[in-house]
């Protein structure tokens, strides 16, 4: 936890090391870029100012919290605490309404500020919990330093598996091997008939590309293209047939093969809509005779070889820019989805 | 709205294993029992409707990345679908109702 974090939290005496240091930018970046409607809970449990003492009593023993918005219609007038209701029953106060003991001139966040905002409240004032409202002042959530807590280290979390995954590409595969032509070649073969294990080489190929540094796009575009040339493999090769994907600093080539039956009229085969699915593929949800069409949108450059009775061979490949290479960075801004 | 409260309105079953339904916020969805439209037509973060239960919604679920499948009329996958769907962190729930209906009280909750 950073050091502002200690702070603002009040806990103190510990030397803060290079590594803390490291970390402290991070989550006080996160508590920057966290706004306070990211992280407080949506789950409001409200009371009304003429309620009474007992009932707030209720309302905290049975939605396990430690304080609650009051709300006159729909203005927030007050808020009441376990510690007021502690000086209500020390009082023997237990049936008076909820304005003798509540909290009247509230301290509210708004929903559009960041996290660090409500942090600074929180070191400021001393108090546990905060209301969060909109641009119009309508309460829309609560926050407390445990919401905060949480939503921080959700984010750092999230960073952490991104910066894993990061590592783990194998970006050196292409930047560090010098030669004048470097590949990989993934090859599967796939069963005819075989729809349980449908997708899952697609979903083997999209992963190692995730792995091999290609941006989140790039891996879904590759994945669709091929798991609609894996599924045309199952739902209508005789025999089954070879998927192989070749990977190259600048282009991906996805090829597949098979043996038979191959296609009568390609043309026909490119309509939207046209299929030759058996009753049993079309059960499931294949045979829409979209497999090619949306192969053609996800890849530059698409051929069909296909003798009848001999067999099918497909074609894809898509370009790499200079840029989109596998050096792009996880976080590419995603263009829309194909 | 988060995954965690469209469960609670549309009462839905966790057919997958528990997660941090308040932690998944779906955008947009999609309905359809053709895979090959799901495949187009669904971007990623969005939720799917489908009568379909078989392991291939599992494969175009994590290949679209949608952020959980609601699998309507009872349609009940197969253990080895659950596990497998586990396994890629996809979530399936389940209702009774209809496809068309779920849409429909999709919509209403402002999942457009």
């Amino acid at each position: 936890m950073s050091s502002t974090l200690q702070e603002l939290y009040g806990r103190k005496g510990r030397t803060v090391t290079d590594r803390d240091a490291q970390e402290i930018t991070r989550v006080e970046e996160v508590s920057y870029e966290l706004k306070t409607a990211d992280v407080m809970n949506r789950d409001l449990k409200c009371l009304a100012p003429t309620d009474t003492m007992r009932e707030v009593f209720e309302l905290l023993r049975v939605s396990r919290i430690s304080g609650a918005p009051i709300m006159e219609g729909n203005v927030l007038v007050g808020i009441i605490s376990q510690e007021d209701l502690m000086r209500a029953f020390a009082n023997n106060d237990q049936d008076v309404p909820i304005q003798q003991y509540m909290t009247k001139n509230v301290i509210t966040v708004k929903s559009y500020e960041p996290v660090i905002k409500a942090l600074e409240i929180f070191a400021r004032t001393k108090i546990g919990r905060l209301p969060v409202v909109d641009e119009n002042e309508s309460l829309v959530g609560m926050l407390t330093k445990g919401d905060i807590t949480r939503g921080v280290l959700v984010a750092i979390q999230k960073d952490y598996q991104e910066e894993e995954i990061r590592r783990y590409r194998a970006s050196h595969l292409f930047e560090d091997i010098t030669s004048d032509r470097t590949s990989l070649i993934l090859r599967y073969k796939i069963k005819s008939r075989d729809f349980n294990n449908g997708g899952q080489a697609s979903s083997y190929i999209k992963r190692a590309l995730l792995r091999l540094g290609a941006s989140p796009q790039l891996a879904r575009q590759c994945g669709i293209a091929v798991y609609e040339a894996e599924m045309n493999l199952i739902i209508h090769s005789t025999n089954g047939g070879v998927l192989r994907v070749q990977v190259e600093p600048r282009r991906i080539l996805m090829q597949t093969s098979d043996d038979g039956p191959g296609i009568p009229d390609i043309a026909k085969a490119l309509q939207p809509g046209w299929s030759t699915a058996s009753e049993e593929a079309r059960s499931m949800g294949f045979g829409a005779g979209m497999g090619l069409v949306n192969i053609q949108r996800c890849v530059d450059k698409m051929d069909i070889d296909s003798t009848p009775g001999k067999g099918t061979k497909l074609l894809m490949e898509i370009h790499l820019d200079p840029d989109e290479k596998f050096k792009s960075p996880p976080d590419t801004p995603e263009s829309p989805g194909v | 709205m988060t995954l965690q409260e469209l469960i609670t309105e549309l009462d839905l079953i966790v057919l997958t294993a528990p997660r941090d339904f308040v932690a998944v916020t779906p955008r947009g969805g999609y309905a359809s029992d053709l895979l090959s439209c799901v495949i187009a037509g669904a971007k990623p973060g969005n939720i799917w409707v489908t009568i379909q239960s078989h392991m291939n919604v599992v494969a175009v679920a994590a290949l679209r990345e949608v952020s959980a499948v609601i699998l309507t009329e009872n349609a009940r996958p197969e253990a080895d679908v659950i596990e497998k769907a586990n396994q890629e962190n996809v979530i399936l729930l389940g209702t009774r109702e209809p496809s068309y209906e779920v849409a429909g009280k999709l919509w209403e909750l402002g999942i457009q």
